[in-house]
């Protein structure tokens, strides 16, 4: 039989009872929908962790004190008495022979939900202490206004760079507030820089927090004992020096702390370790996610099923007819395999819109709640949920087809 | 071209029914000249379907031979068949068996789809529709049409492959006298113009009377065969 004969009787067949057929797409559309929806979700959310990750800096290592989780207990009790990260060790890290392949280091303390209050206005942010050459390292700028200086840290001056967020909260604007005073943890601090907007999830937004020099952060906000900090940013010279960077840095915390390998009380890590991490747990939620929605697809191909067996009940005086008039059981398998497929086809790229849709809808509700997510309808998921629609028609309409073509022609012609 | 359209030899056919078998032919044997119309009558249940459903080898016989224009048919697989249906034999039903979702034209084209055409046969549908003088008429659904304009669509599509034998199994059972015999006119017509073998089953002696040949079936063989 001729493809293009099959396909008008496809279309007359299926126009003939067009509400059963709407009902039965709608099946697969709603599956199809759904697995775009949540792959392109999935891969938005993959997008903008990465891009808020890769705005922490470039080619950047990360020091912090105690081992990062490893899932056995003779490492967890191993580390029982961390020892603090110190600025001596900052120090010792910026030693251009035994660490050739760090450039800069930047010592942090921080704290969260630190009250701050300016215009008459109170909120909560993240305050950080750190030293000159944080800001380099960090890739921040300045939309008005300057970074301190040495000299500032050095004299415990209290001033503060603002971030973006922090400054509309506070005042509204995010121009014309050098000079202005703001009170974080109840201490007057003047405001000497606005920073530029990085942008970011609401999780940890680097725009809602304020910059200290360090010194004063440790009298004055997060109190610290002696020289102890939070954490150490390390920029590597090069990208490719990351790794170098990553072993060099952690055998002299290992000197300095002395510990063994694999008994560490620190963790390096670098931003594409942050990254690893990342993409492999969104990956498994997409995965996971979509896989639910695979499985609504399925439920809606065993609708096709169901509606294709009541079809060939309904039909076996055509089918017996179409024999008669010489159509060979190949025949009628392709016709109705046909149909099978042509609706899960038509419910795919249907559900391909939708599940787009969703996702748009989605990605606006997400900003509009302070997200940025921009759902990413890949290609390969088009792909795939057309090849995946198509053979759910296929597979589901195989026994259906099957029966029909295996009619016998007089019992069918019978049948009343 | 052989001059015998069907010979069938010692046709048999039994249906077990659970304990009891039916035997609804019991060793017909019939020759049918190419050209001839032949009428089968006989009381209800004494096996003209099962006759015609055999020699239009939509079924096969429990034993016997069967040679149609020149053809052996035991023996061929069920896509041998449907091709020797789709070439040789057209059919007329009692309930015309018409598909209502689609117009009369998509109904004649039907049995191309499962003919090798060089092209897609339209003129050809056209022109048996133009023969049973519904050319007008090819647009209309079968809704649209009286019982009789359906059959004639029916016989259309039963000549559109130009076949050897039309078989009708009581074509005018479910019309009216008066259209029943413009049927009658039609085939007969068909059976002149065209040399197409006509098999007719029918319960009405007045249209037996119109063919050349009457075929008393009783109990699964012939009881008399009128010239
Ligand atoms: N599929 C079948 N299964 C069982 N018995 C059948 C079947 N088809 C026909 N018969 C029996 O065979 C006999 C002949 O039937 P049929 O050829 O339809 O008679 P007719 O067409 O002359 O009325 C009847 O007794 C009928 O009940
Ligand atoms: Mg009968």
């Amino acid at each position: 039989m001729k493809i293009k004969r099959v396909l008008r009787e496809t279309f007359t067949s299926l126009s003939a009872n067009k509400l059963r057929t709407g009902l039965t797409i709608l099946g697969i559309v709603i599956g199809v929908a759904a697995v775009i929806a949540m792959l392109s979700v999935g891969q938005g959310a993959q997008n903008s962790i990465t891009s808020s990750i890769n705005s922490i800096g470039t080619n950047i290592v990360y020091i912090s004190a105690g081992a990062r989780a490893r899932f056995s207990a003779g490492n967890f009790n191993s580390v029982r008495n961390i020892r603090q990260l110190t600025l001596a060790d900052a120090q010792a890290l910026m030693d251009p022979f035994q660490a050739p392949s760090v450039k800069a280091v930047a010592p942090v303390i921080q704290g969260g939900d630190i009250s701050a209050s300016a215009n008459g206005q109170t909120t909560t942010t993240t305050v950080y202490g750190v030293t000159t050459s944080y800001f380099s390292i960090r890739n921040e700028l300045v939309s008005e206004g300057a970074f301190f200086n040495d000299q500032q840290v050095n004299t415990h001056a209290r001033v503060a760079v603002i971030g973006p967020d922090l400054a509309t909260t506070l005042f509204g604007q995010t121009t014309n507030l050098t000079g202005q005073t703001i009170r974080i943890n109840g201490q007057t601090f003047t405001i000497i820089g606005v920073l530029q907007s990085k942008g970011g999830s609401s999780a940890g937004s680097s725009d809602n927090q304020a910059i200290v020099p360090l010194t004063t952060a440790r009298d004055r906000v997060v109190r610290r004992a002696g020289t102890t900090v939070d954490g150490v940013y390390i920029q590597a010279t090069s990208a490719q020096a990351v790794s170098e960077a990553n072993t060099q840095v952690s055998n002299i915390m290992r000197l300095r702390h002395h510990v063994a390998v694999r008994k560490e009380d620190f963790s390096v890590m670098s931003q594409q370790d942050l990254l690893t991490t990342a993409t492999s747990i969104t990956g498994i939620l997409t995965a996971f996610l979509g896989g639910i929605a695979a499985i609504s697809l399925l439920v809606g191909g065993i609708g096709i099923m169901n509606i294709m067996l009541v079809s060939v009940i309904e039909r076996t005086r055509e089918i017996g007819l179409r024999k008669a008039l010489g159509a060979r059981n190949r025949d009628i398998m392709i016709q109705f395999l046909v149909e099978s497929s042509f609706l899960s086809l038509l419910g795919g790229l249907i559900g391909i819109l939708l599940g787009w849709l969703i996702s748009l809808i989605i990605g606006q509700i997400a900003s509009a709640s302070g997200t940025t997510l921009n759902p990413a309808v890949s290609l390969n998921a088009v792909l795939l949920a057309t090849l995946f629609s198509a053979a759910v028609g296929l597979f589901f309409g195989i026994y259906p087809a099957r029966r029909a073509a295996r009619l016998e022609p007089v019992e069918a012609l019978r049948y009343e | 071209m052989e001059d015998t359209v069907i010979r069938a030899e010692g046709l048999t056919k039994f249906y077990r029914m659970g304990e009891v078998e039916v035997q609804a032919l019991r060793g017909l044997s019939l020759l049918v000249k190419r050209g001839e119309a032949v009428a089968i009558m006989g009381p209800s249940g004494s096996g003209k379907t099962t006759l015609m459903n055999i020699l239009g080898c939509l079924d096969r016989p429990t034993s016997g031979e069967y040679i149609l224009d020149g053809e052996k048919v035991s023996g061929l697989t069920d896509d041998q068949l449907a091709g020797i249906r789709n070439r040789k034999i057209g059919f007329v039903f009692q309930t015309f068996n018409l598909l209502q979702r689609t117009s009369a034209l998509a109904n004649v084209e039907l049995p191309l789809s499962y003919a090798n055409l060089p092209n897609d046969g339209r003129d050809r549908a056209v022109a048996a529709l133009r023969a049973v003088g519904l050319e007008s008429r090819m647009k209309h659904r079968p809704a649209e049409l009286s019982g009789g304009e359906q059959q004639r669509v029916a016989i259309a599509r039963a000549l559109v492959n130009e076949p050897a034998i039309l078989m009708a199994d009581e074509p005018t059972g479910n019309l009216d006298s008066k259209v029943g015999q413009g049927i009658m006119d039609l085939l007969l017509s068909l059976n002149r113009e065209r040399n197409t073998t006509l098999l007719i089953i029918t319960h009405d002696p007045r249209i037996a009377a119109q063919t050349q040949r009457t075929i008393q079936i009783r109990d699964g063989l012939i009881e008399e065969n009128i010239q």
